[in-house]
């Protein structure tokens, strides 16, 4: 039995760790993957107030390290169900099953994939969704980058320093990243940009030899020649199996405000997976510390 | 078990020619998720007696990120009599790993 059971160790998640076992309450975090969730694949945080420079998997650590250290308790498990129509509830895992008296649900976001033809066939040998990971195994070689945002953006900037040259693939002809990005793009002769056109098929041989585009206004399809195919569209939510439990919004964010609480007593959200405008490291924080006072404060 | 760094000159005898499955983490320092893996591998290499646990940095190898046609880490590849049984792209979890490792 558990005061505050926690679901998801990204950012939000473990902030609320953080909060709750510091406050004297046993608290504990059950994560389905890695912990740091997407923070990990960001090489450099540059604007997190008060520290220059951090890396994403080096600020995790830290995060982890500060939870634990306070006596939250990390479990590597995926829940599975949970029924909360009592004051002590249950959540159910693909290991066993926990009792607490109060819920943080911080699941954050997961990629979302194109879906199209030779994405799954060459995921690992060619496509990838990880820029910084992976990078350096295209050096001087063609890669593409399909996205429009910040990560996508990113990616390419990050790419260009490794790779001959790289396509960035966008289905309208303005980015939504940040305008520094898109500037700095600019004054990048390896960059080519390839506007208003949408992926139709990955191909290859045992790899990725090919990506073929559509460009939407004239129609006309198009094949570059890369040897790798980043993939940066986005994220969605994943909180299906909450779906009956809590209120969801049509894209499947939790409904909740800015104080956290869900329409179910007990249960709290936090982070990306909550529905609101902004998702960044320092409004999950934010979200992560809140749900852990709201929480505290139903338990009293 | 003792983890193993596996090099270009060690592969032969420690990876291709052990007598037991041989579990291998590809990765990189500049790679975030591997650095989340990388614990998850050395918790299972201090659980596991039936298959060897060994790492190859592919900075230093690249050889043998090539030879065995590694384009994203972190990577996990089970080899078992030189052969290669199969191989997963991207950080999971401990349990997944133990998954992994089953013959």
């Amino acid at each position: 039995m558990y005061d505050i059971i926690i679901i998801g160790a990204g950012p939000a998640g473990l902030t609320s760790a953080i909060y709750a076992a510091r406050g004297g309450k046993s608290v504990l975090v059950l994560e389905a993957n890695m912990a740091g969730g997407q923070i990990v694949n960001t090489p450099m945080i540059e604007n997190y107030p008060g520290i220059f420079e951090i890396k994403g998997f080096e600020y995790t650590m830290n995060l982890v390290k500060q939870a634990t250290d306070k006596g939250a308790v990390i479990k590597y498990e995926t829940v599975t169900k949970m029924d909360v129509s009592d004051s002590e509830k249950i959540v159910y895992t693909n290991a066993g099953e926990y009792k607490s008296n109060a819920i943080i649900v911080a699941t954050g976001l997961k990629r979302r994939k194109l879906e199209i033809e030779g994405e799954e066939e060459y995921s690992g040998k060619g496509v990838s969704y990880c820029a910084t990971c992976d990078g350096a195994f295209y050096r001087n070689k063609d890669v593409a980058v399909i996205g429009g945002g910040n990560t996508a953006l990113e990616d390419a900037l990050f790419l260009s320093e490794y790779c001959n040259k790289v396509y960035i693939i966008h289905r309208r002809d303005t980015f939504r990243g940040e305008k520094e990005y898109a500037d700095r793009i600019k004054n990048k002769d390896n960059i080519s940009l390839v506007l208003n056109s949408e992926p139709v098929k990955i191909t290859g041989e045992d790899t990725v030899t090919a990506i073929e585009v559509n460009n939407k206004e004239t129609d006309e399809s198009v094949i570059l020649e890369v040897s790798g195919v980043f993939i940066a569209v986005g994220q969605i939510p994943s909180n299906g199996i909450f779906d009956k439990v809590l209120d969801l919004d049509e894209q499947g964010y939790i409904n909740a405000g800015e104080d956290c609480y869900t329409d179910k007593a007990g249960v709290f959200v936090a982070g990306d997976c909550r529905k609101k405008k902004i998702r960044q490291l320092a409004t999950a924080v934010g979200d992560g510390a809140v749900a852990a006072l709201a929480a505290m404060e139903y338990l009293l | 078990m003792e983890i193993v760094n596996l090099t270009a000159e060690n592969f032969e005898e420690e990876a291709k020619n052990s007598n037991k499955p041989v579990l291998i983490d590809f990765w990189a320092a500049w790679c975030g998720p591997c650095q989340m893996l990388s614990p998850m591998v050395d918790e299972v290499a201090k659980e596991v007696e039936n298959v060897k646990v060994c790492k190859v940095n592919v900075d230093e190898q690249p050889e043998l990120a090539e030879e065995y046609a590694v384009m994203s880490i972190p990577m996990l590849v089970l080899m078992d009599k030189g052969e290669v049984v199969k191989k997963s792209v991207g950080a999971i979890p401990k349990s997944e790993i133990l998954e992994f490792i089953k013959m």
